[in-house]
């Protein structure tokens, strides 16, 4: 090339040399970061020593010696601290299952009826959208258990019916007693959905093949529904009920869910919802109107105009922010414990924190464990967009 | 070079920083010119604002008092309302100089969480409140109830060990506040409270109909209950402990906030004379000034005048001395003498 001499570079000192101040600059600031944690954990050490604090994880196999309501997991006072730790952890996560569970549910409808041309319907969803938004999780949560504080007393329980009542303690509700063959049954499901998922795989290679179409969605829905079922009877429906009765003071018996877990899943769903909403309308939005016509163009109904053009390119949009909202509601079910529900910030991050004074160990702890839940929940959700997301071809 | 220069730098700043945050609490006090307490977030008789918004309560005059050593001034003090369970934590952290917040003295809280505990300001005992219409007339009676505590207190131990030593269950409902307990023991979300004795007395008086509940004979443990600060600074304990001892000795001696000029023109006895700074420099030898524990009787009063306008029976808490009361009036309170 005539451009020979410009190539050549001019010789220098280390610090034009692009790659060179790239790597010092990293290394100076993995420099400075790890000296910034080695300067507050010194720091924290030797402040703790000087006051007499003392420190370790010795004290998780301590008695805990409180008491948890309503917990998971069998526990009593006389267990650890570590098994209370275990208590909050279950806690955390089925409040958070559950509650991820409603939301999504809540948030898809509202969003949905958000763009609905029905003048009505649109506004109440988005006047409901801008309150929960915009009112403080916290404050949301002491209301919704105010509310449930407000309802009858024990002794005055609304009888649902089927053995279960509704008071300001929450619901009771019978608790089944499993018989000797009763493992069939769950054993039974399994294989129907089993045979459900072949039967939709058969179907589509055969479609693709064929052309013809197969029910395999009410098959395989049949399937799931009448085996399960027809084991129970045929092994003699292995199942019993102890309905809860009421005693001097309160219920005994059956299962209980409390109040504060009420109010607590109520309020998460409920705020999280919200959010979703709006997720999900921009979604929906995202879907080029072209795209339904070409479909209608096409002859799809509008179904599956709906199921299978619109929804598989909305869920593209949709994923990425609804797996953020998933760990907001997640770290959102710490405020749980201002309504003392048993969690991880309610149980090592408050009362163990409290009773042994290890707050370092305790906080580290809890951080620890919610960081872990979080990337969990979001490899899980980066795995279902990688499935869902657009094969370049 | 330059690396090692800030790496050893830092490490100089780290080992300066770590030791001074633990001596001199008198002297940041005094360099900021108020002090900051720790209290309740609301307990009546004990902490919690009036209707002006102005602080009450005995451990209110706790504070005010060490305010008053220093400065001879009971406002200069920021009250920081903490939880049962926030309290350590703000108090380990320096956020306030000291805790006056029902805190039970006890061995973990002492030498494990690294306080000291520098006096007794209520000798106290977890007790029970109920419902009259449950008709319960003993704890032993409460197998099977829910009761409702406030998490972060020694109470939630207390009451666990209570059960479980005379085999019986409880279903717990467990708050943050005061406030919340009151809240779902009055929505008859438990049929139990249960904290200190001196507590119950003070949430019954605030409720919609005192006399509809009442408090049952089991104490079941013992809740001394006084002012703490970080371990470690002595100077700083003195001063606290010192002027606690002032308030309870002055009620021995006499001392009330109305003689107290007089006393200390004319003192009764030699120790009234040490204690009020006529005589000696017992103020100095704290770092306060000679008149320190007379500017504290003159402004706030002395243990009794405290009691009776907190918590005493002309108060809506209505609690008798008890135990409170001096060691020659059939109580228990005795301080070292003044010299
Ligand atoms: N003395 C016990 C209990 C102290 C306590 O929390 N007492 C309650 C009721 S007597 C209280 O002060 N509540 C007021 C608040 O929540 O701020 C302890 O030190 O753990």
């Amino acid at each position: 090339m005539a451009t020979e001499t410009l190539a050549t570079p001019r010789r220098s000192s280390l610090w034009t040399d692009q790659k060179f101040r790239s790597i010092f600059f990293q290394a100076l600031t993995i420099g400075i970061l790890g000296f910034a944690i080695a300067f507050i954990a010194h720091n924290t050490a030797t402040n703790l020593e000087n006051r007499g604090i003392a420190s370790g994880f010795g004290f998780l196999s301590n008695t805990a010696g409180y008491e948890l309501e309503n917990t998971l997991i069998p526990y009593n006072s006389t267990d650890t601290h570590f098994r209370a730790f275990l208590v909050g952890l279950t806690g955390t996560l089925f409040v958070a299952f559950f509650g991820c569970i409603v939301a999504t549910v809540f948030g898809f409808i509202l969003g949905v009826l958000r763009l609905s041309h029905n003048f009505l319907i649109n506004r109440v969803a988005y006047v409901y959208v801008e309150i929960v938004r915009n009112v403080p999780l916290l404050l949301q949560i002491f209301v919704w258990w105010a509310i449930l504080l407000a309802l009858p007393v024990v002794r005055e329980s609304f009888y649902l019916g089927s053995g279960m009542y509704f008071y300001n303690g929450g619901l009771k509700a019978p608790s089944p007693i499993f018989g000797d063959l009763f493992w069939m049954t769950p054993v039974a499901l399994f294989v129907a959905i089993g045979a459900a998922i072949g039967i939709g795989r058969w179907a589509k290679k055969r479609q693709d093949a064929t052309g013809e179409t197969f029910p395999a969605f009410w098959t395989g829905l049949g399937l799931i529904f009448a085996l399960p079922v027809m084991t129970f009877f045929a092994t003699g429906a292995p199942l019993e009920w102890e309905v809860p009765t009421l005693g001097r003071f309160r219920f005994s018996g059956g299962l209980a869910i409390t109040d504060m877990f009420l109010a607590l899943l109520i309020a998460l769903a409920a705020y999280t919802a919200a959010f979703i909403a709006e997720i999900v309308r921009a979604g929906i939005l995202a879907v080029n109107k072209g795209q339904t016509e070409a479909a209608y163009a096409l002859g799809l109904k509008p179904n599956w105009t709906l199921r299978l053009v619109v929804i598989p390119q909305a869920l593209r949009v949709i994923v990425p922010p609804l797996t953020s909202q998933y760990l907001n509601l997640t770290k959102n079910s710490s405020l749980g414990a201002f309504i003392g529900y048993p969690e991880l910030v309610a149980t090592i991050g408050g009362i163990t924190l409290n009773q042994t004074g290890q707050a370092v160990e305790c906080i580290l702890i809890t951080m620890a464990v919610y960081l872990t839940i979080s990337l969990s929940i979001s490899a899980f959700m980066n795995w279902y967009n990688r499935s869902i997301a657009l094969v370049e071809r | 070079m330059r690396l090692t220069t800030l790496l050893a730098t830092a490490a100089a700043v780290a080992t300066v920083s770590a030791g001074v945050a633990a001596a001199g609490t008198l002297d940041d006090v005094k360099a900021r010119g108020s002090l900051s307490c720790g209290v309740t977030t609301g307990l009546a008789g004990f902490a919690a604002p009036n209707d002006q918004g102005r602080w009450e309560g005995l451990d209110v005059d706790m504070c005010r008092a060490v305010a008053v050593a220093i400065f001879n001034d009971p406002d200069a003090v920021t009250f920081t309302p903490t939880t049962g369970k926030d309290r350590f934590t703000v108090l380990q952290s320096g956020e306030i100089d000291m805790l006056a917040r029902n805190t039970t003295w006890t061995f973990s809280r002492d030498v494990n969480l690294g306080f000291e505990f520098l006096g007794v300001n209520y000798y106290d005992g977890q007790g029970f409140m109920v419902r009259k219409d449950l008709g319960v007339n003993s704890a032993k009676e409460l197998d099977g109830a829910a009761v409702c505590i406030q998490t972060g207190t020694t109470t939630e131990l207390n009451l666990a060990d209570f059960f479980r030593a005379n085999n019986m269950s409880f279903e717990p409902v467990v708050v943050e506040t005061g406030d919340q307990a009151r809240q779902a023991y009055e929505a008859g979300r438990c049929d139990v409270y249960t904290t200190d004795a001196s507590g119950l007395a003070a949430q019954r008086a605030g409720m919609s109909d005192p006399s509809a509940h009442k408090i049952l004979p089991e104490i079941i443990s013992k809740e001394p209950l006084g002012p703490l600060v970080r371990h470690g600074d002595h100077q700083w304990g003195d001063v606290v402990r010192w002027t606690l001892n002032a308030m309870i000795t002055a009620e021995e001696l006499g001392v009330t906030s109305a003689n107290v000029e007089e006393q200390s023109a004319n003192p009764s006895s030699p120790e009234v004379a040490r204690l009020l700074g006529s005589e000696g420099d017992l103020g100095e030898q704290l770092g306060l000034s000679t008149d320190w524990a007379k500017n504290v009787i003159a402004r706030i009063g002395n243990y009794s005048e405290s009691f009776e306008r907190n918590i005493g029976v002309n108060t809506p808490i209505g609690l008798e001395r008890g135990l409170n009361a001096l060691w020659r009036d059939g109580g228990i309170l005795y301080t070292p003498p003044f010299r």
